[in-house]
Parts: structure tokens; sequence; C-alpha cells
């Protein structure tokens, strides 16, 4: 057992994947002898040199087409895009091509790899290198879309990433990069759409992803010490596949229902879970589900503003508690 | 300020005196014939099919650039990968697809390449190294890097081959996929059809360099390469020198062929925006088939011979017609397949 960051996290999963498989290789911009713009992967083109760990230049359409072109015939490319924001210059590759020719060509190609990419705000970057971009990609049939919250979790949900057959976005957040965890040794390999229960609770549940998963802990352990209000939190780590018999599970044992998502509001991951359980398990809920998100707008720069949109532990407990007691 | 190159590109290429490519041989050119008359029957019963109101959705033809993909598929080898626009019936038929399989496609039957489930601009068939159509304008130069970066990391000799029109150079793709593929020296032809128009406008009329892929080699560090695209001899030897330089382990190509659509952009544009006498003008002293029947007739290969190969193509566009009338359409449990790798669609437990 060593605690590592999560960016140390990163660099390990794709270090077990490279050596596990020399199909492997790894590329993207300043990845390589600079070890990424977040540090987070440092020692890889040490370890595995130039021709499996390459830098590129800054061409987002060619990395995620070269990707593609590598997985269609025979290897297994993690690439990296530095900004989830950038998915937009080269948004066809995600949307039109890579999830669609195994698709349309019935069966006939196939696109396993993985695309890594730093998400989410806190670093007061602004509107264009801040963004929670999860749901671009959620929405898209054919992709598989996942979000860690812990250096072990970055470690295991990487390795299920490379082996998966599907083309799969792997979205790490860049707040959580220094943050620290117990990792196991050895090899981890998670499965795809599992979530976890991470904190037990009797009274509601609240989902999370990423970033958020950290402020729900806190804010459930605010609810017991200051209200004596139980909340269980499950951090869903996989939006595709999703694993709705957890949330289910326990949305069936706290009867309400509660969504964390850093997201602008219209069209969030949240809204599809819920309107799953409204679906499915309306009557197992005791009150509305409620999401907690980031409101409608771009992502502001100063560090006042940024705070102010996210949500935060104290919206967090706030929200539940005004709920439950109202 | 519009150039008016095609009337330049009309004239045949000059010969000194001397017989090009004599080598090519007779078995060879042959093939050569048959790769482009059986595109060009085979788009043309396509097209007769679309008046029939058989042909559904859309369909883009090539009729008139059939030396292009005649000549790079009578170069390519098996294990090699093609790479094409949503215009690749041709370069489809050229790795070897029976016609039925594309007709079957374009008339959206099951028994289509894809069971009716791509259409005309998806074609794809990975047992002939027909690594799919890409609808998107540039969307494949980038793929095509990724395979031959494929063939350079394992050390094989295929070479990866992609097709794209003089549209595709204005886009950013192709920007960065020439440059990546610069840098790596990667394993891949890349292939400029410039047929004069980007769909419905002259090409010249929109690009800053008369040679919109030749001129932009330079700046790639490759050479200016720009050849007849209606003679397939011509297409046949640059493909080989292009491949022989990937297979090296020299890296990358860009070959303009300068070339001529008969028909419009897609099934919905007749073509009306062209000068007055600029198609009939083609079609009279560049039409491709044409070109290659004299070219065959200089070597020395007889008539009967020549209408063998007619004959073997007719046969088989004629029975591809007939399987793809009766051929039922796709099934209602193909719809929900192979969304994702496991074959179904599901995407929660």
């Amino acid at each position: 057992m060593a605690e590592l960051t999560y960016r140390e996290a990163v660099a390990r999963g794709i270090a077990q994947e490279m050596t596990r498989d020399p199909d492997v290789i790894f590329f993207g911009e300043d990845v390589g002898k600079a070890g990424g713009v977040f540090k987070s992967t440092v020692g890889l083109y040490d370890q595995f040199g130039p021709r499996r760990v390459r830098d590129c230049p800054i061409s987002e359409q060619a990395i995620l087409g070269a990707a593609m072109g590598a997985a269609m015939t025979g290897l297994k490319p993690i690439a990296e895009i530095m900004f989830s924001d950038f998915f937009a210059v080269c948004f066809d590759y995600i949307a039109n091509e890579f999830p669609k020719s195994r698709y349309m060509s019935n069966g006939q190609l196939k696109c396993p790899l993985v695309v890594r990419t730093a998400n989410g705000a806190g670093s007061r970057f602004g509107a264009q290198h801040s963004q929670s971009v999860e749901n671009w990609a959620m929405m898209i049939p054919g992709l598989k879309v996942v979000a860690p919250s812990t250096p072990r979790d970055v470690i295991g949900l990487l390795a299920a990433a490379v082996r998966d057959p599907d083309p799969v976005i792997f979205f790490e957040h860049k707040s959580l990069y220094p943050m620290k965890g117990e990792v196991p040794d050895g090899e981890i390999v998670d499965t795809l759409g599992t979530a976890k229960i991470l904190r037990p609770g009797k009274d509601a549940t609240i989902l999370a992803l990423a970033l958020m998963v950290p402020r729900a802990l806190e804010a459930a352990d605010r609810l017991k010490a200051e209200h004596g209000i139980d909340a269980e939190v499950v951090d869903v780590r996989s939006l595709v596949p999703l694993d709705t018999q957890t949330i289910m599970g326990s949305v069936g044992r706290t009867h309400r229902l509660f969504t964390v998502e850093e997201n602008p509001r219209l069209c969030g991951w949240g809204a599809e879970i819920v309107s799953i359980v409204a679906d499915e398990a309306f009557y197992d809920l005791d009150g509305p589900p409620v999401r907690i998100t980031t409101p409608h707008i771009p992502l502001p720069a100063a560090d006042a503003l940024e705070d102010a949109v996210l949500p935060t532990v104290e919206r967090i407990a706030e929200t539940v508690r005004r709920s439950l007691q109202s | 300020m519009a150039r008016k190159p095609a009337r330049a590109a009309t004239r045949a290429p000059a010969t000194n005196g001397r017989r090009p490519n004599d080598d090519i041989g007779e078995e060879v050119r042959l093939k050569l014939y048959h790769s482009q008359f059986r595109i060009r029957q085979a788009e043309q019963r396509a097209y007769d099919l679309f008046l029939q109101n058989l042909v559904k959705g859309t369909s883009h033809l090539s009729l008139g650039q059939e030396a292009i993909a005649a000549g790079f598929g009578c170069a390519m080898k098996k294990g090699d990968h093609t790479f094409c626009t949503y215009r690749g019936h041709a370069h489809t038929l050229a790795r070897g697809v029976p016609v039925e399989k594309v007709l079957g496609e374009l008339m959206q039957r099951d028994n289509g390449l894809m069971r009716g489930k791509g259409g005309s601009m998806h074609l794809t068939s990975a047992e002939h190294g027909v690594m799919g159509s890409y609808a998107i304008i540039g969307a494949h130069l980038p793929i095509a890097c990724g395979a031959a970066l494929r063939a350079q990391y394992k050390g094989d000799k295929d070479v990866t081959v992609c097709f794209f029109g003089d549209g595709t150079t204005n886009i950013g793709a192709f920007h960065e996929a020439l440059n990546f593929a610069a840098i790596w020296k990667l394993p891949v032809v890349f292939v400029c059809e410039n047929n004069y128009y980007m769909e419905y406008t002259p090409i010249g009329d929109i690009t800053a360099v008369p040679s919109p892929a030749g001129d932009r080699a330079s700046a790639y560090g490759l050479p200016k390469i720009v050849i007849d695209g209606n003679d397939a001899d011509a297409v046949y030897r640059a493909a080989q020198e292009a491949f022989a330089k990937a297979r090296a382990g020299d890296g990358p190509s860009l070959i303009e062929c300068l070339t001529y659509r008969h028909s419009g952009h897609s099934r919905a544009d007749p073509g009306a925006y062209r000068p007055k006498g600029e198609l009939e003008r083609w079609k009279k002293d560049r039409d491709p088939i044409n070109i290659y029947r004299e070219r065959m007739k200089q070597f020395g290969i007889t008539q009967a011979d020549v209408e063998r190969v007619e004959a073997e193509v007719n046969h088989e566009v004629e029975s591809a017609t007939e399987a793809c009338k009766a051929a039922p359409n796709p099934p209602m449990d193909i719809l929900f397949t192979d969304v994702y790798a496991d074959g179904g669609w599901a995407w929660r437990n």
C-alpha cells in the first residue's frame, strides 16, 4: 500500500497497461519529455521511450484521428487531449467517427482506444479551460464515459478502459491531481459500469462524480454531525455504462435522491438519472429528486466567482437538509 | 478571380516520341482496364437504378475518375489499407469487393456490404482492406495516419492509401494529417483527386494556390507531385513509386491527380454550374476508358482480349443487379446490434 497523488496514479495506470501489453501506445501534446502540463505523465517517456510515448504537435484532430486508425488496425492507443474543452476542436472524432464506425460497418470495424483528458474547474482558468464536458460524450451512442474520483480508481478504471473493446473517454479532474490517496500495491483493474457506495446511509442518496465526490462526502459528514441526517454517498464513476442497479438499490433504501453535478444545469447527467428513477422507481421516492448543479453560465475566472458557482460542501449539505426537513 | 485550369489539363501528356510505361506489361494493363471498366459499368448501373428509384438516400458517383482508383488499386497488395470518402464506390470496387455487395448497399438491401446500416457514403469491407468511407470531409486523413502508425510500430510492410477530393485541401484536418505523417515518416499515401470542383464551386475560385494539394506539399517537406489522373498508366506508376518509398521507411507522399467528374456532386446535382462545353470536351478527349482502350491498341492487346474483359464485367454487373433486386430489406433484428463491442446497444446495467 502506498500513498499516491491522483496525478501520480495516472502515470502508474498508464505504465501498468503499457508494461502488460506491448500494443498499448500513448501520445498527446507535451506528454512525453515534458511529462504533461499537469505532470500527470512524468516518467513514462524515460521508461518506454519515444517509440511508445510520443509528443504530438498541437493537432487535436490528428491526435484523435491517428488514435482511431491505430485502434482500428490492431493497436490499443491512449491519446491525451490536454483540456477537455478542446474536445470542441476535434469533436468529429468523438461524435461521428469513434462511436459510429462499428455500427455503420455492421460490426466490421472496431475502435478500442482511450482518450484521457483534464476536465473541470477549480484552477481559475476561465470558461475555455475549466468546463466539465462529460455530458458532451455521454449523449453519443457508442462511447463509454468514465470519471474517477480517487487515485486508486484512476488506476483501476484506466486499466479497465484500456482493456475495453470500445472507445472510452476518460475524464480526469484537474483539481483532483494533487489529491492523495491510499493505493494498493500490484496490478489494479476495475470493471466499467460499477458505481461505489463510499458512505452508507439511510436518510438520503447523494450521487456525485469526480471533484464533487469528496465534497459530497464532507457534506454527508456535516449533515450527520450537525443535523443527525444519515446520507449515503455514491460515486457514480462511470456514466456509460451506468450502474443503475447500485443507484436504484440505494434510492430504494433511502427513498430520497440528490445529484451533485459540476456541469452546467441543462441536460446534465443528473437529469438522466433522475428521469430513470422517476420512470422506474417513482414509488420508492418520499420526495422530489433534487439536482445540485453549476448554473447554466460559462465559467468565470476570478476565484471568488468560480467558487460561487460550483456546488460547495455548504450548498450540498444545506440543500439536503432543507429538502429533508421541509 | 476565377482560374480556368480545366482547359489546360485536357491536353494529353507529352510523350517525346517514346511510349511511356512500356514496362507495365499486358497482364497489368488488362487488370487496369478491367478495373476501370468495372467501376464505370457499376457506377453507370447505380445511376440507372437511381433513376428507377431503387438506389435510396444519396449517392456520389465518380464517373470519369476511374483511372485513379484503378491505378492505385492495381498497385496495392493484400494487407494494404484503403481509406476513402463518401465518393468511395470506385475505391471500394478497386480493392476487389464484389459489385453485388456495393450495389446492394446502395439499394439498402440485406445483401449489401453493411446490410444497409451504412449506406452509399460508408462503404466498408475490412476483409478487402477497405477501412471505411468517411462522409465528413477530411476526417479520414488523420485516421489513415493512425493505420500507418500501426504499420510502422509493428514493423508491418503494408501501406495506407487515403483518397480525398480537392475540396478537402482547405480543411484543417488535411494540414494536421500531412504534418503528422511527415514528422513521423508514416507509410501513408495521400491521393488528392482534383476534379476541379469542390461540390458545386470551382476549386480555383476558393483556393489560394493553383494546385490545391501539389502546391502545399512543400509545407510538409514533400515533393510536389501532380499527375494526369485520367491516365491509368501514369497513376499506376505514381502509386508504385509512392508505395516503394513508404515501404522503404521513407515516409508519406502527397499526389494530386487531375481529373474531372462527369456527373454532378451528388444525385441532387445536375452540374448546371459548369461552363458550356467543358464536360463534353473532357468526355471527348480525356475519358479514361477511351484513353485506355486506345493505349491497349497501341501496345498490341487484341480486340478479343478487350471484349473478354468487358463481357466478364457486364456479366458481373448484370447478375449483381438481378441479385440486388431480388434481395430482401434488412431485417429489424440488426437495428440494435453492434453499437458496442458486445454486439448490443445497452449503455446501462
